[in-house]
């Protein structure tokens, strides 16, 4: 009969090779397909540094810059602000910035190279929003236990104004400090990292 | 005398000859036997379709003049409210639209809890359903965007932020999304894709799969009793009756009074108090700047609030995709071997309550502003919330069912109830002194009828 006739593993094999080499074909296909959802060449290039004038910050005073299309703020910290950075220590997550994100030049408890001007991406480290400046003492609406520092409004992550995460709070990480340096005592290019001297 | 056939019936011929459109109508009209018990609870099905064909044909009607671009999206937009002959028509039936369909289709999935019918042998019903749900969120969350206003930028770059909580690839995947390191004009000019193109085609691939399962075993009722079972001499079902004309006409009134709010809706209140249309997104989207207040557009709120409630930043992404998740897992989580909330025990009862009163309430939660004692709550209705489905397979064992009927049972009427509801409304309002009847407020009799409906309510609840 026709039925003996058939080599049916013969038409296996030719079954799965089809298969295979579908699949294969489609895999390649893919990267091509997935890989244009990529950020463009252009949109890689758009990073360039910038520069920002801080001669006329006053002390207290935050100014906000756009680099890569994020907000970077740039804040003038007084002596008495940096006197109460220490004290808060015992209620951080991460006091002394382990396990952020800053330059090596940045690593220390005000976070900055000059510990009066501090700089951040001023990105909540949870879900992407920009915590608001809040640097008055114990505000009715946030309690008698703010020091002054940045709240985030979408869920309520609280930093100190050295950008340093509190405790309980549902953000992972301290504020993220992209790399700068400076080129004079009062002109900063945000982008690039400062030479590494001694670390 | 012969009858010659017009014209038109040999049209008409010519087409059935090569194309089987009597098949199809018959199939799943004409000859298609639904329940004859349907209720309230049995609009809504249709009515999503209704609102599905609203936001194709308003949709298209945007796109003719919204530009996806991050320079022009948000004066494109005022353009068509202000300029465009009718544009605030068509934008506000969209919008509007928008949250119908999900008030529409958060009652149909109520109906299913309500009736059981995500059992067997519904489940692939209920499956398809639910990769409807996910994708209308997607759709939702990705119009949402296109206005380019504060609230959409600063929405999309929450909940994209919310792919890089995974660990390892997170942070690639979420870059791979916006296109961009930022939410940008990359970011908008894809979701303007997805949400036009390749999403709409997925849920109208859903739809018909959903349909076609459910024609094919037939849809359930509000007893939960399989009309199959008993045929007339013709095969046709004994309780059933052909979905065209009987429901079709009965959904053409649900239509109608369905209309009458959603104009309602466009015509007097477009922005809802700020919850159809969040009042920051009418100004432009500013990548610097987070607005004071941001929240989710109401119908994503519940799942917001598991996510907030949670204080880490990856197990409140756990949460809030296991709250969809679990979702899907409803026809083998529920061990009740009645479909019926008719003829369920009490306990499931009681749990379906509990878990309403906790999707609200989260709801609520999710539009409001962060407080201790506010995450205090949506902790607990979270756990809620997640009780509901996950005790499933404990409690439901537990159920006293009561006797199901091996017909379908009919309730009265709303027309038969009016003597009932009169005799009601008598008693809490004549007041008898002597021998004068007067009208106004009986405080024994409204006591009485108080009494009598917890009486009732603990009664049905046991």
């Amino acid at each position: 009969m026709i039925d003996e006739s058939v080599d049916k593993s013969k038409r296996q094999f030719l079954t799965t090779a089809l298969t295979v080499v579908g699949a294969v074909g489609t895999g390649y296909l893919a990267v091509p397909f997935l890989s244009q959802m990529q950020p463009s060449v252009k949109a890689m290039a758009a990073g360039a540094p910038v520069e920002v004038d801080i001669s006329k910050i006053e002390a207290g005073q935050l100014i906000r810059v756009a680099w890569r299309g994020k907000p970077v703020w740039v804040l003038q910290r007084s002596p008495e602000v940096l006197a109460t950075l220490k004290a808060l220590d015992s209620q951080l997550r991460d006091p002394q910035s382990d396990e952020s994100s800053q330059p090596e030049s940045s690593k220390n408890p005000a976070r900055s190279m000059k510990p009066e001007i501090f700089i951040a991406v001023g990105l909540c480290t949870h879900l992407g929003c920009s915590p608001t400046f809040r640097p008055e003492v114990a505000p009715h609406d946030l309690g008698a236990d703010w020091k002054g520092g940045f709240f985030c409004p979408c869920h309520g992550s609280w930093f100190d104004l050295a950008g340093r995460v509190y405790k309980g709070v549902p953000a992972p990480t301290n504020l993220e400090v992209p790399p700068y340096r400076y080129i004079t005592d009062t002109q900063i290019i945000i982008g690039e990292a400062a030479e590494e001297k001694s670390a | 005398m012969n009858l010659k056939p017009t014209r038109l019936r040999m049209c008409g011929n010519w087409v059935l000859d090569r194309f089987p459109l009597a098949q199809v109508w018959n199939e799943h009209m004409a000859h298609y036997y639904a329940p004859k018990n349907f209720n309230f609870w049995y609009f809504f099905g249709s009515l999503a379709l209704l609102v599905l064909v609203n936001q194709f044909v308003t949709g298209i009607l945007l796109t003719m003049n919204y530009k996806p671009d991050a320079k022009l999206a948000f004066d494109s937009v005022e353009y068509i409210m202000r300029d465009v002959n009718w544009g605030w028509l068509v934008r506000y039936m969209h919008s509007t639209g928008a949250s119908a369909f999900f008030i529409v289709i958060y009652l149909h999935m109520f109906r299913g809890l309500l009736y059981g019918s995500f059992k067997q042998p519904r489940e692939l019903i209920w499956i398809f359903g639910m990769l409807l749900f996910v994708a209308l969120m997607a759709e939702a969350f990705m119009g949402y965007l296109l206005p380019w206003g504060q609230m959409s930028y600063w929405g999309a770059q929450v909940i994209i932020s919310l792919f890089s909580a995974i660990p390892v690839i997170g942070d690639d995947l979420a870059l791979w999304i916006r296109g961009d390191y930022v939410i940008s004009d990359a970011t908008l000019n894809r979701f303007f894709a997805f949400h036009v193109i390749a999403v709409p085609l997925v849920l109208v691939l859903l739809v018909f799969m959903h349909i076609v399962a459910l024609h094919e075993v037939g849809s359930n009722n509000p007893d939960g009793v399989d009309i199959k079972k008993s045929k007339d001499p013709w095969g046709h079902p004994v309780d059933g009756i052909p979905f065209h004309p009987y429901y079709t006409v009965k959904d053409v009134v649900g239509m109608a009074v369905f209309l009458l709010f959603f104009a309602t809706v466009i015509f007097y209140m477009p922005e809802m108090g700020g919850y159809f249309l969040e009042h920051a997104n009418f100004i432009p989207a500013d990548p610097m700047k987070t607005p004071e207040h941001i929240a989710p557009v109401w119908y994503f709120t519940p799942f917001y609030s598991i996510l907030r409630a949670i204080p880490d930043k990856f197990a409140g992404v756990i949460g809030m995709g296991g709250s969809i998740v679990v979702l899907f897992l409803l026809p083998w989580l529920d061990r009740g071997k009645v479909k019926s909330i008719r003829y369920r025990g009490g306990i499931y009862k009681k749990a379906l309550m509990l878990f309403v009163i906790s999707f609200i309430a989260l709801g609520y939660l999710g539009t409001q502003p962060v407080t201790p004692l506010a995450t205090n709550m949506a902790r607990i209705f979270t756990a809620i919330y997640f009780g509901f489905f996950l005790l499933m397979p404990i409690y439901t064992r537990w159920e006293k069912l009561k006797p199901v009927p091996s017909h379908i049972t009919m309730q009265p009427t709303l027309e038969e109830r009016i003597p009932e509801l009169k005799a009601v409304f008598d008693e809490v309002t004549l007041v008898t002194e002597g021998e004068n009847t007067t009208r106004g407020f009986n405080p024994t009799g409204a006591k009485n009828v108080l009494v009598r409906t917890a009486k009732n309510l603990k009664e049905s609840l046991d």
